[in-house]
């Protein structure tokens, strides 16, 4: 038996001549990620608030959602949405695809979206939570005492000054999305590892395929990385003083913290 | 009820609150004439400040009542029964009432033009050039004109604490409620404070201070309540409650803080 020598000519072609194929997996994952983490935030808001809410149901309901979403793997949220919620709603919530305008979603990647916006909501619930929290709570009686209703108080005073705790946090659960999505190659999702997939499936070069996908997460997640170091030096603008982390210490990780 | 004079701006009667158990207000009962500025001042713990922060409704009370330009505050009554009001109408009714916290409590992710107009403009609706346009003229009135677009980490104790002086009169209160606005301060930039509450004492602004200063309660002050324990001990022009203090609990307090 001989040991199959390295082909960089098929690891370059990965990098640089992209095919078709490859740009739309490349273009999905992208869209996934961004789709769910959207999601995410505005579940994980709902949640917070309901946490934070006076009304005892609501403080459940928040409970109950983290508690099953963070308390079981996202793979099998994955499976239940796609082949569990039609069934157990009995309607379709599921369709086989989805037609926006020019755009076609396949049914599992809406699935797919679907799982991990809410799974996220779970994380990003208690990320808002303590933004929230970190607002001293003179802000809120000052903004009460102008005249503003709770809602209104959040949306202008609170929230923005949550953001700056958050945004760090959220970021780095961006960060993890990108990656969690070549888990939906599992439901059929044709993202950046499932396009790997096949193509090792195709000429049996395994490593030329997931080095070079492995390459092409780390460029979309170091863009990111970028991205986020934008929006937190815009968010910081009125205390520039207080030492934001470099780039560099940034790009090392120095002020990521972990997935809980 | 009788019903009160017509230039009544404040009007408590027996307001008592309580936090668990401890009864912080055993029955207040205080009258606010308009352009009357009313100091309150007594130990820590009195109840000075949860008393004001009851005229707005920051604090719930649990008995008594508080109408400020004779509408009821914060409730409203079914059956003889107080029942707390809605959260609109409560927003409504703090619309009129300007308040200054101890810790300036400024948006810090504002300037301090920004921080005016924030009010006038998303919940009175006043347009945007109108509010830019006062809030100018409020930031001139407390001399930090040339201070509109700098954010308040980068102003003094002294200048934030001027800046929420005009942020809360941005909103042309009938009444203007301070707790103890110069508490948080360096002494050297308490003048500037006490200097543009005068202003407003004479201009005939209907305010209720709460505040350790008696040097401003002697100038400023029309009437000054003294508090302890939940109660208003005595209430008197400025002189006859510091020359001459009727009760011991007054004295005692007056020599330890003069």
């Amino acid at each position: 038996m001989t040991v199959a020598s390295f082909d960089w000519q098929i690891f370059w072609d990965r990098i640089a001549h992209p095919d078709h194929a490859f740009l739309t997996a490349l273009l999905a994952t992208i869209y996934i990620a961004v789709i769910a983490q959207i999601l995410g935030v505005v579940l994980g808001l709902i949640a917070a608030l309901g946490r934070l809410s006076r009304v005892r149901l609501f403080q459940w309901i928040s409970g109950i959602y983290v508690w099953i979403f963070r308390g079981t793997p996202v793979i099998v949220q994955i499976f239940f949405v796609y082949f569990g919620v039609n069934i157990l709603f009995g309607i379709t919530v599921i369709p086989n695809s989805l037609s926006l305008g020019v755009f076609t979603l396949s049914g599992a990647a809406f699935a797919g979206i679907l799982a991990l916006g809410i799974n996220e909501g779970a994380y990003m619930r208690e990320i808002i939570r303590a933004g929230i929290d970190s607002v001293d709570r003179g802000q809120l009686e000052a903004a009460r005492s102008l005249g503003m209703r709770y809602g209104l108080a959040m949306r202008r005073i609170v929230l923005p000054q949550a953001a700056r705790v958050i945004v760090p946090p959220l970021g780095n659960e961006f960060n993890n999305m990108l990656k969690t999505t070549s888990l939906l190659f599992f439901i059929g999702v044709v993202e950046l590892w499932g396009n790997a997939e096949i193509g090792y499936s195709q000429t049996f070069k395994p490593v030329e395929y997931f080095m070079a996908v492995a390459l092409w997460y780390l460029l979309l997640t170091t863009i990111w990385t970028f991205i986020q170091a934008h929006i937190e030096r815009r968010l910081a603008v009125s205390d520039r003083d207080e030492g934001m982390p470099t780039f560099g210490e940034r790009l090392r990780g120095a002020t990521f913290r972990g997935h809980d | 009820m009788t019903e009160p004079a017509l230039d009544v701006v404040v009007n408590a009667v027996d307001v008592h609150k309580r936090f668990g158990r401890l009864e912080v207000l055993k029955g207040i009962s205080l009258e606010v004439r308009k352009r009357e500025t009313v100091c309150i001042i007594g130990p820590s713990g009195s109840g000075k400040t949860t008393f004001i922060r009851c005229i707005n409704h920051l604090e719930k009370i649990d008995g008594g009542r508080i109408e400020v330009n004779g509408e009821l505050i914060g409730y409203r009554e079914k059956d003889g029964k107080l029942i707390e009001d809605s959260e609109r109408s409560i927003a409504r009714q703090r619309t009129q009432i300007g308040m200054v916290f101890q810790r300036f409590n400024l948006f810090p992710h504002k300037t301090a033009l920004e921080n005016v107009i924030e009010a006038p403009v998303h919940v009175l609706g006043v347009g945007k050039e109108q509010a830019v346009a006062d809030a100018e003229l409020l930031l001139g009135r407390v001399g930090l004109a040339d201070k509109r677009d700098v954010y308040p980490s980068k102003l003094s104790g002294g200048q934030q604490q001027r800046v929420a002086i005009a942020r809360a009169l941005a909103m042309k209160p009938a009444l203007m409620l301070f707790d103890e606005p110069t508490s948080a301060l360096d002494p050297e930039v308490i003048g500037e404070v006490l200097e543009v509450m005068e202003e407003l004492a004479h201009e005939g602004m209907t305010m209720i201070v709460v505040t350790h200063e008696m040097g401003f309660a002697k100038v400023a002050a029309d009437r000054v309540v003294m508090m302890d324990e939940g109660v208003i001990v005595e209430e008197g022009e400025p002189e006859q409650l510091f020359d001459a203090p009727a009760h011991n609990r007054t004295k005692q307090f007056l020599s330890k803080i003069l």
